[in-house]
C-alpha cells in the first residue's frame, strides 16, 4: 500500500505524483536506555566524538539523578527502561487521500483555517518532503538567509557544517546537570533546529521549525539552539497549531538561546500536544527546559507561549539577565480542560545592572483540570536598579477545576523594583447573561470572554499565528460549559 | 389597528424557591410605550429578567408570547435575536472585549438568525460612530473594554448605543435612568425616543417619575406584591410621584 503514488496538487493546480517510500526498518534502537544506545544513537547520526562523549557524560550524571516531584503535578510513574529512545521516522500506514482521514481531525484543521495542501501533509497523505523539500520552498528560503550569512538548519546538520559554532554554544545555557529531564535530553536527544544570526543582521522573516509543518516531525527529545550575535535581531516560530498526535507519551525538550549585545530575540510557542482524552487517559507529557541568556549589554529576549496540549505540562521558559541594561519577558497563555494538568511559568534572573523584566501570565482552567503558576524573581546582589513587573491572571470556567499561583522572589539589592500583581476570576453568569442579552450564544460567548482576556499575550504573537492561536483558543474550550 | 407584540397571562414565577411574580398579566401592542413603576424590592427587575429569559428564573404557572410565540421555550440569545432588548440596570464589565467587537459579534448574531447577511467590518464601524456621535460617545469610547471603568453615565450610554444599533421591536429598560445626570438622562431619553417609530415598543421599568418626563409613556401600571394593581396613562406617575406608593403597598 505504501509504494502507491499519492495524487497531489501544488498550487499552481497541477497534478503531479511522488514516491517516498524507503526502507527503514533496520533504523530503530531497542528499549532501554544504557551507554550502547547512546552510542547506537551517536553512530546513526554520524556524530564527531566530542557530541558523544558529551552524551555519555550527561548520561552518567543523569543516572546519579531523581525526578524531581516539586511540581503540582499527578501522572503515573515513568519507566525509562520501557522507552525506545531511537527510532527513524515511523512508517505507517498512510491514507490515500484525504476521505480517508478521520473527519474530526479534518474537522479541526477546517476551522483554524489550514489550507487543504497542508492539511494534506498533516494528515500524512503526503510526505513533508515531497511537498516542501523537492518542491524546495524551504530549500530556497535558505539560500535567500545564507545570502545574509544567517544559518537555519537541523541541529544533526549544524553539527556537521558549523561544528565550532554548535561546540561553543550546545549547553552553554541549559548545562546538562541543570535538571532531570534536560540532563536525558542531553543524552539521547535525536534532533530539533539551529539558528546563527550574525552580527548586524535583521533576520527578514519569522523562522519556524520548518514552517508549520516540519514542526510535526521534531519527535520526542528535540533540541533547539539559538544564537543572536551583536546587534542581530531575529523572530522564531515553534509548534504548530493544528493538533499534534504522537504515539511517545514523555517528551523533553531543551531550548538554549544566546543574545549578544543589543541583540534581540522574539520566541514564540504554541504547543498542541495530544491532551488525552475526555476521561483524562493518554496524552503527551511535556517536559521542558528553555532558557535564555541576555549575555550582553542591552540585550533583549521575549518568550511568548500559547499552551493548550499535552496531558502534562512542566515548563518554565526562563531568562538569564547577565548584561547590563539586558531585557527578558515572558507572555503565556496556558488552557487546561478535562484532565489536563499544567505547571509552567518563568524564571527571570536578574545579573547586570539595570535589567528589567515583565512577566505576563494567564490561565485559564475548564473541566476538571488543575492549573499551576509558578515562578521566580530572582535578583543578584549586583544587579542594582533591577526591575521587574508580574502579572499572573487566573480565570475558572466551571466548578471542578483549579488554580494556583506560586510566585517566588529572591532579592538580593536593595535598589530592586518589585511589583507582583495577581487575579482569579470566574466567566460569572452575569456575564454569560449579558452576552446572551445581545443574541451571542453560549459559546461564542465564553470564546468572547476568554480571548479578551488573553488579549494582552496575543498581541505579542506574530499576527498569522495570532489568529491561529485565538481559534485553536476556541477549540480547546469547546464543550467546557453548558 | 391593534397587533399584541408581547402577552403575559396570569403569570407566576420564582426565584430560589421565593414567589415574586404572582399573577401578573399584561399586552402590550406594537408602537405602545409602557411604564411600570413600584416600590424598590417589588421585584421589578425579576420581571424583566423572566421575559429575558435569565437563567434561574423558574416559571411556575401562565404565559408568556412574543409576536405569538412562546417565548418561555427559547434561550435567552434566542429572545435577544427575535429582537427583545434588556437595557440593564447594572451591565457587567467584559474586561479585554473592546465594545466595537463585542458590538459585532451581537449584531452578526442577530442578523445571522435572522438569516440577513453579516456586516461588514467597514460598514459596521461607520455605523457604530454614526450612531455613538449622537449619544456623545466618541471613537475612544468604542475601542475600550465593555463597561470597564466606565461611569454610570457611560454605562447607560453604551446600553442605549447597543439598543439604537440593535434595533429591537420591542426594549426592556430597567431604571435605565439609575446614576444619570440630568444631562445624560436627556440624551440617553434622546436614544429612546428615536427608536420610537409607531411601531416598535417599550417597557420602561422604574422607581421614579424622572425618566417619563423625557420618554413619555402611553400607559403606567402600578406594580406591587408581584402584580399590577393599578393601571392609567402618564397622570398616574405625577400622582405616584406626589403621593408614593404607601397606598398600593399597604393594599395586601
Amino acid at each position: 500500500m505504501n509504494s502507491q503514488k499519492p495524487e497531489i496538487i501544488d498550487e499552481s493546480g497541477d497534478k503531479y505524483k511522488y514516491g517516498f517510500v524507503t526502507d527503514i526498518a533496520a533504523d530503530s534502537a531497542p528499549k532501554g536506555l544504557n551507554e550502547d544506545i547512546i552510542r547506537f544513537i551517536s553512530q546513526k547520526k554520524g556524530e564527531p566524538d566530542w557530541l558523544l562523549e558529551f552524551r555519555l557524560k550527561a548520561y552518567e550524571f543523569w543516572k546519579t539523578m531523581k525526578e524531581p516531584t516539586w511540581a503540582k503535578l499527578n501522572y503515573d510513574k515513568i519507566d525509562y527502561q520501557d522507552l525506545s529512545y531511537y527510532s527513524a521516522p515511523k512508517q505507517k500506514v498512510t491514507p490515500k487521500s484525504l476521505d480517508e482521514v478521520d473527519p474530526e481531525l479534518l474537522q479541526t484543521y477546517e476551522k483554524l483555517g489550514i489550507p487543504l495542501k497542508e492539511q494534506e501533509v498533516l494528515a500524512g497523505v503526503v510526505a513533508v518532503d515531497a511537498v516542501f523539500d523537492s518542491v524546495s520552498v524551504a530549500t530556497t528560503y535558505r539560500q535567500k538567509l545564507a545570502e545574509q550569512g544567517i544559518i537555519f538548519c537541523s541541529i544533526s546538520e549544524a553539527v556537521k557544517e558549523h561544528p565550532d559554532l554548535v561546540k561553543q554554544y550546545l549547553g552553554s545555557v541549559v548545562p546538562y546537570t541543570d535538571n532531570f529531564f534536560a540532563c536525558l535530553n542531553s543524552a539521547v536527544f535525536t534532533d530539533g533546529s539551529f539558528v546563527y544570526i550574525p552580527k548586524g543582521i535583521r533576520c527578514p522573516m519569522e523562522l519556524s521549525t520548518y514552517f508549520r509543518i516540519n514542526a510535526k516531525n521534531t519527535g520526542q527529545f528535540e533540541r533547539t539552539l539559538i544564537v543572536a550575535d551583536d546587534e542581530s535581531y531575529v523572530s522564531y516560530l515553534e509548534g504548530c497549531t493544528a493538533p499534534q498526535r504522537d504515539e511517545n507519551q514523555l517528551h523533553a525538550a531543551i531550548v538554549e538561546i544566546v543574545v549578544n549585545k543589543n541583540a534581540e530575540v522574539k520566541y514564540s510557542t504554541v504547543q498542541n500536544w495530544y491532551p488525552g482524552d475526555k476521561d483524562g487517559k493518554g496524552g503527551v507529557y511535556n517536559f521542558v527546559t528553555k532558557r535564555a541568556a541576555c549575555r550582553g549589554e542591552n540585550s533583549k529576549v521575549s518568550w511568548t507561549q500559547v499552551e493548550t496540549g499535552s496531558a502534562v505540562t512542566w515548563k518554565y521558559p526562563s531568562c538569564v539577565l547577565q548584561g547590563d541594561n539586558s531585557s527578558g519577558e515572558f507572555y503565556s497563555v496556558a488552557i487546561t480542560n478535562n484532565h489536563q494538568q499544567a505547571d509552567t511559568g518563568t524564571k527571570m534572573i536578574h545579573i547586570g545592572k539595570n535589567t528589567t523584566s515583565k512577566i505576563i501570565s494567564k490561565g485559564i482552567s475548564a473541566g476538571f483540570s488543575n492549573q499551576t503558576y509558578r515562578g521566580l524573581v530572582r535578583v543578584a546582589p549586583k544587579a542594582d536598579n533591577a526591575r521587574n513587573y508580574s502579572q499572573c491572571d487566573s480565570l475558572l470556567i466551571g466548578s471542578h477545576c483549579g488554580s494556583h499561583t506560586v510566585p517566588y522572589v529572591e532579592n538580593r539589592n536593595k535598589t530592586a523594583k518589585l511589583e507582583h500583581e495577581a487575579t482569579t476570576s470566574k466567566i460569572s453568569d452575569e456575564q454569560l447573561f449579558y452576552c446572551e442579552q445581545r443574541g451571542i450564544g453560549e459559546e461564542e460567548a465564553v470564546s468572547l470572554i476568554v480571548n479578551g482576556f488573553c488579549k494582552e499575550v496575543m498581541q505579542h504573537l506574530p499576527m498569522e499565528f495570532a489568529i491561529e492561536a485565538a481559534k485553536l483558543i476556541n477549540i480547546s474550550l469547546e464543550g467546557s460549559v453548558g | 389597528m391593534t397587533i399584541p407584540l408581547l402577552e403575559i397571562e396570569d403569570l407566576y414565577a420564582r426565584v430560589a424557591d421565593k414567589e415574586i411574580i404572582k399573577g401578573f398579566n399584561l399586552t402590550i401592542n406594537e408602537g405602545e410605550v409602557h411604564a411600570i413603576m413600584g416600590p424598590n424590592g417589588a421585584g421589578k427587575s425579576t420581571l424583566s429578567n423572566v421575559i429575558c429569559g435569565k437563567p434561574g428564573y423558574e416559571i411556575t404557572s401562565g404565559s408568556i408570547r412574543f409576536k405569538g410565540k412562546d417565548l418561555t421555550k427559547m434561550s435567552a440569545e434566542d429572545r435577544a435575536r427575535e429582537g427583545i432588548f434588556l437595557c440593564m440596570q447594572y451591565p457587567v464589565e467584559i474586561p479585554g472585549v473592546a465594545v466595537t467587537t463585542f458590538l459585532k459579534h451581537s449584531v452578526n448574531a442577530v442578523r445571522k438568525y435572522n438569516n440577513l447577511p453579516e456586516l461588514d467590518t467597514m460598514e459596521f464601524v461607520k455605523m457604530v460612530r454614526e450612531e455613538g456621535k449622537k449619544l456623545g460617545i466618541d471613537n475612544e469610547m468604542i475601542k475600550r473594554p465593555v463597561n470597564v471603568g466606565f461611569s454610570g453615565g457611560e454605562k447607560k450610554r453604551l446600553e442605549t448605543l447597543q439598543m439604537n444599533i440593535l434595533k429591537p421591536s420591542f426594549a426592556i429598560l430597567d431604571e435605565a435612568d439609575s446614576g444619570l445626570d440630568v444631562d445624560a438622562l436627556k440624551v440617553v431619553a434622546e436614544g429612546m425616543n428615536a427608536l420610537r417609530d409607531g411601531k416598535r415598543s417599550m417597557l420602561i421599568i422604574t422607581h421614579y417619575q424622572r425618566l417619563l418626563e423625557y420618554v413619555v409613556p402611553d400607559f403606567v401600571h402600578v406594580y406591587a406584591d408581584g402584580h399590577i394593581v393599578k393601571s392609567g396613562d402618564k397622570t398616574l406617575a405625577a400622582e405616584i410621584e406626589k403621593d408614593g406608593y404607601a397606598e398600593y403597598t399597604r393594599e395586601r
